[in-house]
């Protein structure tokens, strides 16, 4: 019973990765925003590396919440 | 739970292999039925001024289109092909996936690694096929002091291995962790007395919108990720 209870929060603290994920995404999206309201002409052509920064941001979080994952059901 | 679990509707058996027919497989076909069939007859009239079917087929393409000339350049339109099944394959498994009592097929981890793998093993195989070993130049990036290397290359391979990995997660973890989500909040609005489920009731729709727009975006993205590891390949400029 205490093994399932600590499997329980741990995957409650593997799910923590998620806050970076949060902040960095955040980051990006509101320095893009920034930028974009800055020089509007510019915008377009940079939309490309904004997801790929969002897809590596978001990435890292995954990772914590794939642990988190494998702990309850792997 | 229940929406992401396989139900075997055809029992097959190859060689001690289970190859069963499963709603996952019949999910799949749909979706190569209603792509070829919306291009199909999209395209059917080839008309010069597109009506509005042919013109939504035609703005997908150059999408699609634009994305490969500018990541990949002027040759590297012999990748669209692909690139272009990648994305609308993806595309539409999401979206189908997002009506109610349709299966997800991305939101099983296998099914996004094996697109990731296929992703990785092409692109890897092409850097070996134009560049030969000077491919393992990709991991000895150009202006770093020598002191460095002992630390740069070892990263430089792990985050080359960590592609398929970290390509088939972002996906399975996005279409799994909405519908999840999804089914939370419908819990929710199971659960409250009747004057309590507007609020859920509320975030549902609200979140289902999201929800389509996370289907695009990361069916955008996985494809946006895929010419820039077959650029990684092609061009080498690192």
């Amino acid at each position: 019973m205490e093994l399932a209870a600590a499997k329980m929060i741990g995957a409650g603290l593997a799910c923590s990765a998620l806050i970076g994920a949060g902040v960095g995404i955040g980051n990006i999206f509101g320095n893009y925003l920034s930028g974009a309201m800055r020089n509007p002409s510019a915008a377009p052509g940079q939309f490309t590396n904004l997801l790929i920064g969002f897809a590596l941001a978001e990435a890292t979080g995954l990772f914590g919440l794939l642990i988190a994952l494998i702990i309850l059901y792997g | 739970m229940e929406q992401f679990e396989i139900r075997k509707i055809w029992d097959l058996n190859f060689l001690g292999h289970d190859i069963s027919f499963t709603n996952s497989s019949l999910m799949m076909i749909v979706a190569l039925l209603l792509i070829s069939g919306f291009m199909i007859y999209a395209m059917n009239g080839r008309s010069l001024v597109p009506t509005r079917i042919q013109s939504l087929a035609e703005i997908v393409y150059e999408y699609i289109a634009g994305m490969v000339k500018e990541n990949l350049g002027e040759e590297g339109m012999k990748y669209f092909p692909w690139v272009f099944s990648i994305f609308i394959f993806i595309l539409v498994l999401n979206v189908i996936g997002l009506i109610p009592g349709n299966f997800t097929v991305t939101s099983h981890i296998i099914v996004t690694f094996a697109l990731a793998a296929m992703v990785w093993l092409t692109a890897t195989f092409i850097g070996f096929w134009k560049h030969g070993f000077g491919y393992l130049k990709l991991f000895v990036p150009s202006g770093v002091p020598l002191w460095l290397m002992p630390v740069i290359v070892p990263i430089e391979l792990i985050s080359y291995f960590i592609r398929p990995v970290s390509h088939s997660v972002r996906l399975f973890a996005n279409m799994m962790a909405g519908h999840t989500m999804l089914k939370v909040f419908a819990g929710f609005a199971v659960m409250l007395p009747w004057w309590g489920k507007i609020a859920p009731a509320g975030f549902m729709v609200a979140f289902t919108g999201l929800e389509l727009l996370v289907a695009f975006l990361q069916a955008l993205i996985f494809t946006v990720l895929t010419c820039i590891y077959v650029n990684d390949a092609v061009n080498m400029h690192h």
